[in-house]
């Protein structure tokens, strides 16, 4: 009995030199012949069938008959890893012997089968077990910022007495990098901001001739809140993506190993320069980007209505109360608090590959963003009970 | 069609800088074709930079690398990514794309640069990490896998196209002796199975001298090769003393001439 088996070709076209296999399972031992290129242009990538020496009985022997056998590359190899599983299955014994030596040097290195399959994804564990297994991840993780946030607090007491082992270089690195290298991109956005808000509620005050009242209207919305939210998260895009990333890529070159293994705390070592210098560049850039929003308003209105400068100035000052700027002043550094620790945080949780990196620097920025609006909403609530 | 006679890649008179700093110069060698040859020298000499201006990733300042008789760097760069396409790398620090599986590590050459079908491109994944005994690891990511793991990996990798010349950079670097002797045996079968030429960047003494036949020796004081031969003979014949003492492992150049003639390894 002989089978011929033109194997499908990958690529190419038929040809005298395509690879072709024949089984001559009549004679002893068993012959299998191989003819043509045996490479992947050639569509050497047959495979062999898993039961093509079923017929055979079990303890003969297969020899390889390769006179024919011109060019070939690893995609013989695959074959003939094929043909030997294959005749393992079938309990015939594979002689290697007339293969060409590199062949059989890279044969004699491939295990006798491939890996299997994984294993199918275990079925999702029970509702209440998520719920609860959720819940408690979430307390353990509150716990570990708690303790991250107080000692960060305690390292800002003892560096007012100098005691804290905190590198007064970094500082000021950080200082820089979260202050006066902001001023210009919060100042456009502020800017922005501020020239929208005037815009929209001129058109609106003018049909009630009130149009004056655009000063109170920029002035208060961005002292109390537009420029606190704004430069929060211009800042948690800006410095709270930089933290992660940077303290998750340290993590991947086994910087941080090398802090705890010295004996320098994480905490005083990058947290608390990190978390001090955002929560106090925060509020001054605060203060900035509320006089250039005002100022961006200012420049809308004295293009589009007919009043004095002086008098838009006056309206500004006498319409905003002083406890606006400290409300607004006081939310910055708890937004700036938040944002810092959340990023350092998510950094110091990250894996260790570069593709964890992207993932914390943007987790690091999602909960920045999604946190500042959610405790703003919360002081509101607060501001209003205590009627401030 | 070359000559299989004719050196894969020869080197003329090579200068390689960063800037006005030389980092080496007068580099001219011939890569036969079939030889695993090593490029030596202290630490600093320049090595891996030589490497990089033979894979395509630093300019030379000045000189020539013909592969196959073709100028490397006279081409632009869709010819050189052409050449590249018949150059294997194996970086130090294995370098696989830490957001893809193995498996997709090995599949990705073959997905971009030839038209085969992604079932065959499987078994061939398959195969290729059979081949550095790696086939159960197909479908983890490179973070869940050691070290060992992960050169065996980035080898598999490296093999992906059957190319005509392997380039090594540290490949034993990191590993224990034992997976790194395992490491020399599968190098020296893959050139046999796939007929490639090796290039192989190191400073494991014990690794060169039972694989390598062929070499340079880098120096980095006067930033010219001073030597060219295989590891072993310049371990046993050499008189230049820099070469001596690292063929010998011995601290300084001094103490060289004073055990001359003892081998190690």
């Amino acid at each position: 009995m002989t089978n011929t088996h033109p194997p499908s070709p990958v690529t190419g076209q038929h040809t005298p030199q395509q690879a072709a296999w024949s089984l001559d399972a009549s004679g002893i031992p068993l012959t299998l012949r191989l003819s043509g290129n045996w490479d992947v242009e050639h569509g050497g990538m047959a495979p062999f069938p898993q039961d093509g020496l079923h017929t055979a009985t079990p303890g003969q022997v297969l020899q390889l008959d390769t006179q024919q056998l011109e060019n070939w590359d690893t995609a013989f190899i695959s074959f003939l890893w094929d043909v030997k599983q294959a005749a393992n299955h079938a309990g015939v014994q594979f002689d290697p012997s007339t293969l060409p030596g590199p062949a059989q040097r890279l044969l004699a290195l491939l295990p006798p089968e491939p890996a299997k399959p994984p294993a199918a994804q275990k079925a999702p564990a029970p509702f209440l077990d998520r719920v609860g297994d959720k819940t408690l991840r979430c307390l353990d993780e509150t716990g570990t910022v708690a303790v991250m946030a107080a000692e960060t607090a305690k390292g800002a007491l003892k560096a007012l007495t100098g005691k804290s082992g905190m590198r007064l270089k970094d500082l000021a690195t950080d200082l820089w990098n979260a202050g006066p290298s902001a001023l210009l991109i919060v100042g456009i956005v502020n800017f922005l901001v501020g020239a929208i808000l005037a815009f929209v509620g001129l058109i609106e005050l003018r049909r009630f001739a009130a149009d004056i009242y655009v000063a109170n209207l920029v002035g208060i919305a961005c002292a109390r809140e537009i420029s606190a939210i704004m430069t929060a998260i211009v800042m948690a895009g800006r410095t709270g993506g930089a933290y992660a990333a940077r303290i998750s890529t340290m993590l991947g070159n086994e910087e941080i190993d090398a802090l705890e293994v010295s004996g320098i705390p994480v905490s005083t070592y990058i947290l608390l320069p990190s978390i001090l210098s955002l929560s106090l560049m925060m509020p001054l850039l605060y203060i900035y980007g509320t006089i250039i929003a005002i100022f961006g308003g200012f420049v809308v209105a004295m293009t589009m209505m007919s009043g004095t400068a002086i008098g838009y100035l006056t309206t500004t000052v006498n319409g905003i109360a002083l406890h606006e700027f400290i409300f607004g002043f006081i939310k910055s550094f708890f937004f700036a608090g938040f944002i810092a620790l959340a990023a350092c945080r998510v950094g110091l949780k990250a894996g260790r590959s570069a593709a964890d990196v992207g993932i914390a620097a943007t987790r690091a920025v999602v909960i920045g963003i999604v946190g500042v609006i959610a405790m703003d909403a919360l002081f509101a609530i607060i501001a209003n009970v205590l009627d401030i | 069609m070359a000559e299989s006679s004719d050196p894969i890649i020869s080197v003329h008179d090579l200068t390689i800088a960063f800037g006005p700093k030389v980092i080496q110069q007068n580099v001219s060698f011939d890569l036969k074709r079939g030889s695993i040859f090593a490029v030596m020298g202290g630490s600093g000499c320049g090595k891996s930079t030589l490497l990089k201006s033979m894979i395509g990733l630093l300019r030379p300042a000045s000189g020539q690398i013909l592969v196959e008789g073709e100028d490397y760097w006279a081409q632009n760069q869709r010819r050189r990514t052409e050449l590249n396409h018949r150059f294997g790398v194996l970086f130090q620090s294995a370098a696989l794309w830490s957001s893809m599986t193995v498996g997709e590590n090995v599949a990705l050459p073959m997905e971009m640069f030839t038209p085969l079908r992604p079932d065959v491109i499987r078994r061939l994944v398959e195969l290729k990490l059979g081949f550095v005994g790696m086939e159960h690891a197909v479908d983890l990511m490179p973070s869940e896998i050691s070290g060992g793991m992960r050169k065996r990996a980035g080898l598999a990798r490296a093999i992906a196209l059957d190319p005509d010349i392997l380039f090594f950079d540290e490949p034993s670097a990191g590993l224990d002796p034992i997976t790194s002797a395992r490491l020399d045996d599968l190098i020296l079968t893959l050139r046999d199975g796939l007929g490639a030429t090796i290039v192989i960047v190191s400073h494991e003494l014990p690794s060169l001298f039972k694989i390598a036949d062929d070499g340079i020796f880098l120096d980095a004081k006067t930033h010219t090769p001073i030597a060219h031969g295989a590891p072993r003979d310049l371990r046993d014949h050499s008189t230049i003393p820099e070469v001596m003492a690292f063929m010998n492992r011995e601290a300084t150049v001094q103490d060289a001439s004073a055990t001359k003639g003892e081998t190690h390894g």
